[in-house]
């Protein structure tokens, strides 16, 4: 529980849309709500997937950001081509911590940024040329890189530029795997249509490859980790498990995954989905024509790690089973440690969350790991589907807030005072300034990996270490510091 | 008419997603279940009803197939 009635949420909802005009109001309205876990579906309580209000500072991305910065981008030996202006690659370079091995620059290429630099010129007479250069001079330089996908920033859709027919050609030429990825960001509402696109275009150019290769070696114990990029190392602690248990996992994607990985995916027999929103596509594709099933799981907090690996040893035989428990029971000790030592100092502490993707619902159980209470939860661009995966895992009446603007996150925060906000960049230094811890969750604020038992140690450090810190006590000067304050300093010495 | 995927879950109940509308819900009823005819209308756990032509045989699920809403009166 919040603290707070349905009927206080309600009022705090209403007062805080008091400000707006009466369209942006009424539209504003039916993103926010007062969660009741007992609805069958999230479709009655709140719309989502909509398009932000003009005005409106929203924390949305675009869908270039989708399929270069999330799903493309961290697929290590391709290199992707921000085709277009040269900002859109240079800053969103690196930001993510999407964590690989190898040489960056010989056969890895995640840090890299390549672009084709459009200028007025381009614009004016098209850069389909200059994409075919950058290609030729690609293959040149990384001559080790297993194929090209280009990612289009939105000058390429409003002049009109094909760049599936450069692919086609260059393909033929260099006789590698070049994807034409349509992402530009003017296109969908948020960065999910661009996983959307970008999940299409692995599905229409990639996955088929090896259909009728059979010279792959496979296991009745083949999985794949999907949707799992492989933040501040994630899928390395996710993967460890998984092999423990006796799976073998065939391929990542894309955190640390090759292009080849994932062209073997449709050999493998089970599809284990983290991220949903941004891999549904794919993986329901391989479910329709290759006959995969996909679970999603959680691996964060020890809770909801013990209650994935049983139910994805489940899906297998009882060698699986019996290892699986195994796996349980040995990292018993470690992550009982963990609780013990941390569940103490943050026991009771309220946290407000507003990420993207799979978090807002996947880290609760970490946090009540801990003790800790999650009493406000938002996605920036979640779909119907995933909140109907979230008022279940949500506690009566708390609040739920879908494509939150700054000001409405700014007063929630103001009135419902939480020990902890988890969020992103942008709203790191506001609410720090308001004196409010803050943890970065969506590249796990330079620290990480979150995922698994090993990441969980992590967790539990990183939200101990802000929220007690001690810099949270000298926010006010001293002279301004109460009386009682003054006099138990004056006690103490 | 919507492309929906139909499907079945870990409890052996018949899902029906629709893409374009993030719909996910499970079917509690279908009109024709036999060896030589399948598909007809579909009630979903919702309340709604959609019709799908139907099929000469069961289908390998999951399957993708159009849908039509299915009017109040049929």
């Amino acid at each position: 529980m919040s603290g707070m009635s349905r009927e206080e949420v309600e009022s705090l909802i209403q007062e805080v849309l008091e400000v707006y005009p009466d369209k942006a109001r009424k539209d504003r309205k039916k993103h926010l709500t007062a969660n009741d876990p007992s609805l069958p579906n999230a479709k009655k309580c709140i719309t989502s997937n909509k398009k932000s209000q003009p005005g409106l500072m929203t924390i949305r991305g675009c869908a270039y950001a989708g399929s270069r910065g999330v799903v493309w981008g961290p697929i290590k030996d391709m290199i992707h081509i921000s085709h277009g202006p040269v900002g859109c690659g240079q800053y969103s370079r690196g930001g993510r911590r999407n964590y690989y091995i190898g040489t960056t620059g010989v056969n890895t290429f995640v840090t890299m940024n390549f672009t084709s630099d459009f200028q007025e010129k381009d614009i004016v007479f098209g850069g389909d040329k200059k994409l075919s250069t950058i290609i030729d001079e690609i293959e040149t330089l990384f001559p080790l890189n297993r194929g090209i996908s280009i990612q289009s920033e939105c000058p390429i859709g409003l002049i009109g530029d094909d760049i599936e027919a450069v692919s086609k050609k260059k393909t033929v030429e260099i006789n590698k795997l070049i994807t034409p990825v349509r992402c530009e960001g003017f296109r969908g509402v948020s960065q999910s249509l661009g996983h959307h696109i970008a999940n299409d275009v692995i599905r229409d150019w990639v996955l088929s490859k090896r259909d009728n290769d059979n010279s792959f070696p496979t296991t009745p114990y083949d999985v794949a980790i999907i949707g799992d990029y492989n933040i501040g190392g994630d899928a390395w602690s996710s993967r460890i498990l998984l092999e423990e248990m006796g799976l073998r996992v065939v391929a990542q994607w894309s955190g640390d995954g090759t292009i080849s990985e994932m062209e073997l995916t449709p050999k493998v027999k089970l599809n284990l989905v983290h991220c949903y929103r941004s891999m549904n596509y794919i993986s329901r594709h391989m479910e329709e024509k290759y006959g995969i099933p996909w679970m999603e799981y959680n691996f964060f907090g020890p809770t909801k790690t013990i209650e994935s690996l049983r139910e994805i040893a489940k899906q297998f035989d009882e060698t699986i089973q019996a290892k699986c428990e195994e796996v349980i029971a040995k990292y018993n000790p470690e992550w009982q440690s963990i609780v013990a030592k941390y569940r103490p100092r943050l026991e009771g502490k309220r946290v407000m969350l507003y990420i993207g993707g799979l978090r807002p619902r996947h880290v609760i159980g970490a946090y009540e790991d801990l003790g800790m209470e999650v009493v406000g939860t938002g996605y920036e661009f979640a779909h119907n589907d995933d909140y109907d995966r979230t008022i279940k895992e949500m506690g009566e009446s708390t609040l739920i807030y879908d494509d939150v603007t700054g000001y409405e996150f700014e007063e929630f925060v103001k009135r419902i005072k939480p020990d902890l906000i988890g969020s992103g960049i942008k709203e790191k230094f506001i609410f720090q300034k308001m004196g409010i811890p803050f943890r970065q969750m969506h590249s796990w604020d330079y620290s990480g990996p979150y995922h698994g038992f090993d990441g969980f140690a992590i967790f539990a450090r990183d939200m101990d270490m802000t929220l007690n810190n001690p810099c949270w006590a000298k926010l006010q000067a001293p002279w301004k510091k109460s009386e009682a304050a003054v006099e138990k300093v004056a006690a103490s010495a | 008419m919507p492309s929906v995927m139909i499907g079945k879950n870990a409890q052996g109940q018949l899902t029906f997603y629709v893409p374009k509308k993030d719909l996910e819900d499970v079917i509690i009823s279908i009109e024709h279940d036999s060896p030589d005819c399948w598909g007809g209308k579909l009630v979903l756990g919702e309340g709604d009803a959609y019709y799908i032509e139907p099929l000469p045989a069961p289908p390998s699920l999951p399957i993708t197939l159009r849908a039509k809403r299915a009017g109040e009166e049929d």
